[in-house]
């Protein structure tokens, strides 16, 4: 049991901080906390995929130039695994993607509501319902 | 003690690093000191790719998700509002019966993961590094990640870019940025 979770231990640090992130989006009825939280949880993800592409004693997957002049690598080198990294530098500006969108839907929903705390947003549409004698 | 336990060392003070940081974000009820904090959050995470020998990864996180992210998040932190509401007794207990759940669930599959750094784990030894082998004969550039990203996987970081536009014209859209019309009325 100690032994399994010593070898995996970067593995399980993340894992909390996963869950850190996981607790932040929940915990909050403020809704740019909440997408704070919901990047806190991806950027952890992120660290999950690339701590899986560590080879120990390995580094960058970036040759000399020598080696490439001659189309071959070493044969005692020792490289991280690159494809972790190409999908994560996707992951990474998609991410910032969606962090656009989500902010720019929490600045209208603050125009039309004048509020981002979302048990306030829930009452202000109970109110409207009632109104329209729903 | 040799390089690569001094790179050990430099890991662990990243990881407590990181929990105290997210656990500040937690407590902290001022929305511009969250917002920091999420920047160096990010920083700090870069600064761990680069231990973890992803240096385009490590960049492209300080660029982007220490850089651009931190600036959205003020400008809508600047539009809305500056404080958050404390957490309530009833969303503070649910939240930790979600967490502890999820948590329990992802640290029983804890045991499945390969050893950290093993050079044998299914993950390291496929298509990854074949990409290594083949790179110097098919691309022959010196970066393997930038002949991955933007060779062998050029459709992948197309349809990226498909979806920073679709994201882009969302926002234009949303924040009606072109100006013409009424909005807010209903």
């Amino acid at each position: 049991m100690i032994e399994i979770i010593a070898d995996r231990f970067t593995y399980a640090v993340i894992l909390v901080l996963m869950m850190v992130g996981l607790y932040a989006v929940i915990a909050t009825g403020n809704l740019v906390k909440r997408m704070v939280g919901l990047s806190i949880f991806q950027t952890s993800v992120f660290l999950l995929y690339i701590a899986t592409a560590k080879v120990t004693g390995g580094g960058p997957a970036i040759f000399d130039y020598s080696d490439l002049a001659a189309r071959t690598i070493p044969e005692d080198a020792i490289y991280a695994n690159p494809l972790p990294h190409v999908l994560i530098l996707t992951a990474i500006v998609v991410g910032v993607a969606t962090l656009a969108m989500g902010l720019a839907l929490v600045v209208r929903i603050r125009e039309v509501y004048g509020t981002i705390e979302d048990d306030e947003l829930s009452e202000i549409d109970h109110d409207d319902e009632l109104k329209k004698g729903v | 003690m040799n390089g690569a336990e001094i790179t050990q060392l430099f890991d662990y003070l990243f990881m407590v690093m990181l929990l105290f940081i997210g656990l500040a974000i937690i407590r902290l009820q001022n929305l511009f000191a969250v917002v920091m904090l999420t920047g160096v959050y990010s920083l700090i995470a870069a600064a761990w790719f680069v231990s973890l020998s992803a240096a385009d990864v490590a960049i492209t996180e300080a660029a982007v998700g220490a850089g651009i992210s931190t600036v959205l998040l003020l400008a809508a932190m600047l539009l809305t509002s500056g404080k958050a509401k404390p957490t309530t007794a009833f969303r503070h207990w649910a939240a930790l019966v979600v967490m502890t759940a999820a948590g329990a669930a992802v640290f029983y599959a804890l045991g499945d993961l390969p050893v950290y750094g093993a050079a044998d784990s299914p993950a390291n030894t496929g298509v990854g590094m074949a990409y290594i082998d083949r790179t110097p004969a098919e691309i022959n550039i010196p970066n393997v990640v930038t002949a991955v990203l933007a060779s062998y996987r050029g459709f992948d970081t197309m349809g990226e870019v498909f979806v920073v536009f679709a994201a882009g014209v969302g926002v234009a859209l949303l924040l009606n940025l072109s100006g013409r019309g009424k909005r807010g009325e209903d």
